[in-house]
């Protein structure tokens, strides 16, 4: 299966570059942060809510930093170099001259950068342990939680590929992934302005609205469709714009 | 193998490349001629089916490439100019990558990739990185990954640029040695190169094909005068007056060596030997005869005539 020798490719450089220790480390001292945060203090429930979602007291961060967040903010850094760097060092040339289709290589470099995600909140499985240990959590907010924040990752990863297929320079794909994550993620607050069908749609959009279901254990169909189906749409222009590469 | 017919690529309004055609036959290495700019790169990626073409078609061992792309790309071996290489991967590593991704696996993708390795004398360096390689060395390991998969034919897109003499003597070497197992493809704008290497050679020039032939062919077809270099101590304006009126003199260009010392180089008519009356008249008038050569149009020359002038010679046009 070609995308997979892609995806173990793709791993690997993660793995041996220092990129993947440095976003793992950034991600669970933020998080580990606001796991902290979210305990501390009186009348505090055993619950991951406030780390997934930031929904619950404001506590030290507000609603704006949560778990979700920190992802989004790392998603980019992750992604940058997929594509981008393919691109500068001409070895997209050689990719794309095998014997591989292009939405193979695509679908190699996803699965890659989903695995570091998943890696990564596997990392942070230890925050429920403790829950566990000295609380009683209701496992099915925790299970949807997490679940909900792989489903973020996945969209954040298409994101971020689609960006890193723009351009051969890393900092552009990285600004410009930051720039569509930012801008979908903080779209629902501009539904207040709003009555009706504009503010449904606006709330829709947003992955913000669909997460907290997930972070309030509630796994939705639509909004699973919603993510599965966004992410999607983001892999398929990724695949297009390398199309367009063949013809520049 | 390679088909290539009435191939064109546009870039907007820019033309790269416009009605190209040219074969490749099993075994053949096949020189791409033309100065920086002229279309090379352009046709070597619509073979390899990087790029598509806007027009005609390109079979590579009877699949084309655009319509059968994997087929196609499963018998092409591409080194392209830059030499892509992942500088984060060992070299064996990549080359164990880039043959699981043309599905060579198991024992086989060990053998061939053991054999590449010793093909190119790489054994030293199997483990290193690729970012600690030399340039020579990275040469050799994309060299390397195009020849893994036993493909029937090879792009090489201009092979020895960048590396050091040494280096270039050996690759050209390797190369040859190549052409009795794989059909190949090599651009270059050296020409010494294609005399060197090729069998036969399209020129290319603006886009266009000025002409298809054998290197050899080449020269005596463009030969249309032979040049003879005589080095007289005499005075200048007197001396050229006398060449110049030499039965069988075209053309007369001098340079000064030193003082009162000048090197003429007389284009004369084809099949006259203009050296024994030259240097007669050099001793009847008393000057000085340093010395004296023929010379035949070098490739060089030949492929300025071919480039330079606007419109393509008589009888030069692809067959």
């Amino acid at each position: 299966m070609n995308a997979l020798i892609i995806a173990r490719k793709e791993l690997r450089s993660f793995f041996n570059s220092s990129i993947a220790y440095v976003i793992m480390a950034a991600f669970l001292f933020f998080t580990g942060l606001l796991f902290i945060d979210s305990l501390s203090g009186p009348f505090r429930e055993a619950s991951l809510r406030e780390f997934f979602s930031g929904y619950g007291a404001g506590g030290l961060t507000g609603n704006a930093v949560t778990g979700a967040f920190v992802l989004l903010l790392l998603g980019p850094v992750l992604t940058m170099r997929l594509l981008a760097e393919e691109s500068k060092l001409g070895t997209l040339e050689l990719l794309l001259t095998s014997p591989v289709r292009d939405f193979e290589v695509i679908a190699g470099k996803f699965i890659a950068a989903l695995s570091v995600i998943a890696i990564l909140l596997a990392l942070t499985l230890y925050y429920p342990l403790m829950l566990y240990l000295f609380g009683d959590p209701e496992f099915g907010p925790v299970f949807a939680g997490y679940l909900g924040l792989l489903l973020l990752g996945g969209l954040f990863v298409s994101v971020g590929l689609f960006a890193s297929s723009l351009s051969s320079n890393q900092i552009v794909s990285a600004v410009v992934s930051l720039v569509i994550l930012l801008m979908f993620w903080f779209i629902n607050e501009a539904a207040d302005f709003f009555h009706g069908r504009p503010e449904t749609i606006l709330e829709f959009v947003s992955p913000r609205s669909h997460f907290n279901d997930f972070a309030r254990g509630v796994i939705d169909t639509e909004s699973l469709i919603y993510f599965l189906g966004l992410t999607s749409m983001f892999l398929f222009l990724t695949v297009r714009s390398l199309e367009t590469r063949r013809w520049r | 193998m390679i088909e290539v017919e009435n191939v064109s690529k546009f870039f907007g309004d820019f033309i790269a490349i416009e009605d190209v055609s040219f074969e490749a036959q099993r075994g053949e290495i096949l020189g791409f001629l033309g100065p920086n700019g002229a279309g090379k790169t352009t046709t070597m990626r619509i073979i390899t089916g990087f790029t598509p073409p806007s027009e005609g078609t390109v079979r590579v061992a009877g699949h084309d490439v655009l319509q059968e792309s994997l087929d196609a790309r499963r018998h092409i071996g591409y080194l392209p100019e830059t030499v892509p290489l992942y500088t984060d991967m060992a070299v064996r590593e990549y080359l164990g990558f880039m043959g699981s991704l043309r599905q060579l696996d198991g024992p086989y993708l060990k053998t061939r990739t053991d054999f590449v390795i010793e093909r190119l004398a790489l054994e030293d360096y199997a483990n290193t990185l690729i970012g600690r390689l030399s340039k020579g060395y990275r040469q050799r390991v994309g060299l390397a990954q195009a020849i893994l998969h036993e493909p029937t034919v090879l792009i090489l897109d201009e092979p020895t640029i960048g590396i050091d003499p040494l280096q270039v003597v050996e690759t050209r070497e390797l190369i040859r040695n190549l052409g009795s197992e794989h059909t190949i493809i090599l651009s270059t704008h050296i020409l010494p190169e294609v005399s060197m290497m090729c069998e036969r050679v399209v020129v290319i020039n603006e886009g266009h094909i000025v002409a298809v032939d054998k290197p050899e062919n080449l020269s005596t077809r463009l030969r249309g005068s032979e040049q003879v270099r005589i080095e007289v101590r005499g005075p200048a304006r007197d001396v050229g007056t006398r060449f110049r009126n030499v039965d069988g003199v075209r053309r007369l260009e001098r340079e000064k060596v030193d003082t009162n010392v000048f090197r003429y180089t007389l284009e004369c008519e084809p099949g006259s030997d203009l050296k024994e009356p030259l240097a007669k008249m050099v001793i009847e008038q008393g000057w000085g005869l340093l010395g004296l050569e023929s010379a035949t149009m070098s490739l060089e020359d030949i492929f300025l005539e071919l480039t330079t002038r606007e419109e393509i010679p008589e009888g030069a046009s692809q067959p």
